[in-house]
Formats: C-alpha cells, structure tokens, sequence
C-alpha cells in the first residue's frame, strides 16, 4: 500500500463518526485498565486518562473537537439514560436514605453552599476573571444543569462544561484520601460526600468502591443538581 | 433488555417534557429519574431486566463524562491564562465540600440519635476500599 492510498483511507475515517467512538472507547478502557492495575487507586483516575490521551490525539493529528464529538456525541446521549437509571439505586437503598433524611438535608445545604462559596471565593482570592468566576459557581453539579445555570448567571456554557468534568476528577480524587483523614468511616457519609463535591464522576467513583456509597451519592447528585439551581440565581441576584 | 432501554428513554423524554412545560430548573434526565423512581415505589421492586440494563449503563458512568471533558480543548488559552486560580478553586473546593458535607452528615446522624447501634456495621470497612 503506498502513502496515496493510506492518506485516503485516513481522511475517509477521520471524518467518519466510526473514528471519534472508537478512540473515545478505546482510550477509556486503556485508562480503566491502569485503573485497575492501580487497584483502583483514585489518583490513577480513568476518565482523567481517557481524556489526556484523546487531547493529544486530536492535537497531533490536527482533529478538530467538532470532528471528533461527531462519534463521540453517541456516548455523551447516554448521560440521560443513566441519570434515569440511578432511579435503581437509588430505590434499593431507600429505607437507609430515608431514615438519614435530616443529616441529609443539612449536609446537602451545607454542601451545596461550600462547594459553590469556596470555588469562587479561592478564584477571586487568586486574581481570576469574572467569565471563569462566573462559570466556576456551578461547577458541582452534573453537566446540563451546571450548564443551564451558567447560562444564566453570566458565565460560559461550554467552560463551566469542562470545570464540571475536572471538579469530578479532582473530587474523585481527592475524596478518599480526605475522608480517611478525617475518619469519615460511614458509606452513608462518604458516598452523599462525595456526590455533593464531584457529581457522576464522582458518583461513579463511589459505586466502584462501595454499593450503599453509590446510592447516596446519586442521591447527593440529583439533590444538589436541585438545590445549586434555585440557590444559586438568587444568591448571585442578593451580590451587588 | 431492550423493553427497559426503551423504559429508560421513555422515562427521560416524560422528565424533559415536564421540564420544558413547566419550566423546572432541573434537566430532564433528573425528573426522568424522579419519575422511575416513582414507579418502582409504585411496583414496589425492581424487574430483573431493568437491573441489569441499568447496571450495565451505571458500571462505567464515568466513561460517559469523556466526551465533554475532551472539550477542554476549545478553551486552551483561557485554561492556560488562569490555570493558578481553576486550579486553586478545583483542589481548594474539592476538599472543602467534602470535608464539610460529610462532617456534617457525621454530626447530624449523630445527633439524630441514629448512630446508636448502626456505628458498628459500618467499622471496620473503610479499609477495604479499592478492593472491589
């Protein structure tokens, strides 16, 4: 085969949806696989690998991120679907999510305001610009929410997107550790914990781990999903 | 398992309906989830269809989050710009929120009066994280 005919077959694939699915799953399986090798180290995060890995790609072979979300937008449809499956879940452990019904409440406002409190007060602190502060607020909770509110507010749509995925990774990383300083031992806790910080990462995290943690940190998602939303406008409406 | 992928897609055009309709500010994927949940405590359990497709979608959630987070590529100079402040504010508020949430949690069960016999069950199995 000479060079003619393999550039051919490279622009007929690079342009065709088979490519940007394929590399989307083949490059998170390759971070799972590390992931687990780690066993399950949280600082060897897969979807953090995944997207290192598919970046460079599209960098070095000059894809553009239109070309590529032309496949990979198979994958992303599936975020609905699973946001109403955590209904599963979430139902199985219903008894244990009803009889913390006060801790949670407290814990997801507390959570809530901290979350979106100290991101901006730290960017602030450091000298960011108003469009990233504005576009950090809503960075806990899950993708089209956080959107939504940005949107909203003032913020960037398609940055506060991004802020959403690397403050589930940071969460997904950093929970563990922090927790188990803090002797935080109770699933119950650690999961809704982890949910409230980093959303479905981090609740993706939390059902790796532990089965009652996954539960309360779908529920800490969808929860905070809803407080952060109607919290959020009015508090930024009471700023000058 | 495709009667509950359907069920699934069903339930998420409903929450997006009633989203849109009533101008909740929810996406519809979380009041679909509102509305299966409302099913299965109708039903009063789970069908064993519905549990193995939904665990097949939930067992690598995360691999959904990758087509988004790619998207860090159209916001390159502003990320590389601001980085010590994005950075700060993720690490920063990562450990924050939940340090916070769940001291908090800790502390209202506590007080709940609910720790009473249900501390036990739950010693001892921190350390075996990461096994599963």
């Amino acid at each position: 085969m000479n060079e003619g005919a393999l550039r051919e077959i490279w622009v007929y694939l690079s342009t065709s949806p088979l490519l940007g699915l394929t590399v989307t799953l083949v490059a998170y399986q390759a971070g799972f696989w590390l992931y687990r090798k780690a066993k399950l180290n949280p600082l060897v995060n897969p979807v953090l690998i995944a997207i290192v890995a598919l970046v460079a790609l599209l960098s070095v072979t000059g894809t553009s991120y239109a070309t590529y979300f032309e496949g990979a937008q198979f994958v992303h449809f599936l975020l609905g679907p699973a946001t109403v499956a955590l209904a599963v879940p979430l139902y199985r452990n219903f008894q244990a999510v009803r009889r913390s019904a006060v801790p949670l409440a407290v814990a997801l406002l507390a959570g809530s305001i901290t979350a979106a409190g100290s991101a901006v007060a730290i960017a602030w602190l450091l000298g960011a610009s108003r469009e990233t502060l504005l576009s950090l607020a809503p960075k806990s909770v899950t993708t089209p929410v956080a959107m939504g509110v940005a949107e909203q507010i003032g913020g960037l749509p398609s940055l506060t997107a991004v802020l959403v995925i690397l403050t589930g990774i940071t969460g997904a990383v950093l929970a563990t550790g922090t927790l188990n300083l803090l002797r935080v031992k109770d699933w119950r806790a650690r999961g809704f914990a982890i949910g409230v910080a980093a959303h479905g990462i981090g609740t993706a995290r939390a059902f790796q781990v532990n089965d009652v943690a996954g539960a309360f940190a779908s529920l800490a998602m969808g929860l905070n999903a809803l407080a952060t939303a109607v919290l959020l406008p009015l508090a930024l409406r009471l700023l000058p | 398992m495709l009667p509950f992928i359907t069920l699934l897609l069903i339930c998420q055009l409903i929450g997006e309906a009633i989203a849109r309709g009533l101008d909740l500010p929810l996406p519809g994927p979380v009041v679909g989830m509102a509305l299966l949940f409302a099913g299965l405590m109708l039903r009063g359990g789970v069908p064993e269809g519905l549990a193995k497709t939904s665990g097949g979608l939930l067992d690598h959630l995360s691999l959904l989050f990758v087509p988004a987070g790619v998207g860090v590529m159209l916001h390159f100079s502003l990320v590389a710009r601001e980085w010590l402040p994005i950075a700060g504010a993720l690490i920063g508020s990562a450990v924050l929120t939940v340090a916070v949430t769940g001291l908090v949690m800790i502390v209202f069960t506590r007080l709940a009066g609910q720790a009473n016999g249900e501390d036990g069950e739950h010693e001892g199995e921190r350390e075996h994280e990461g096994e599963r």
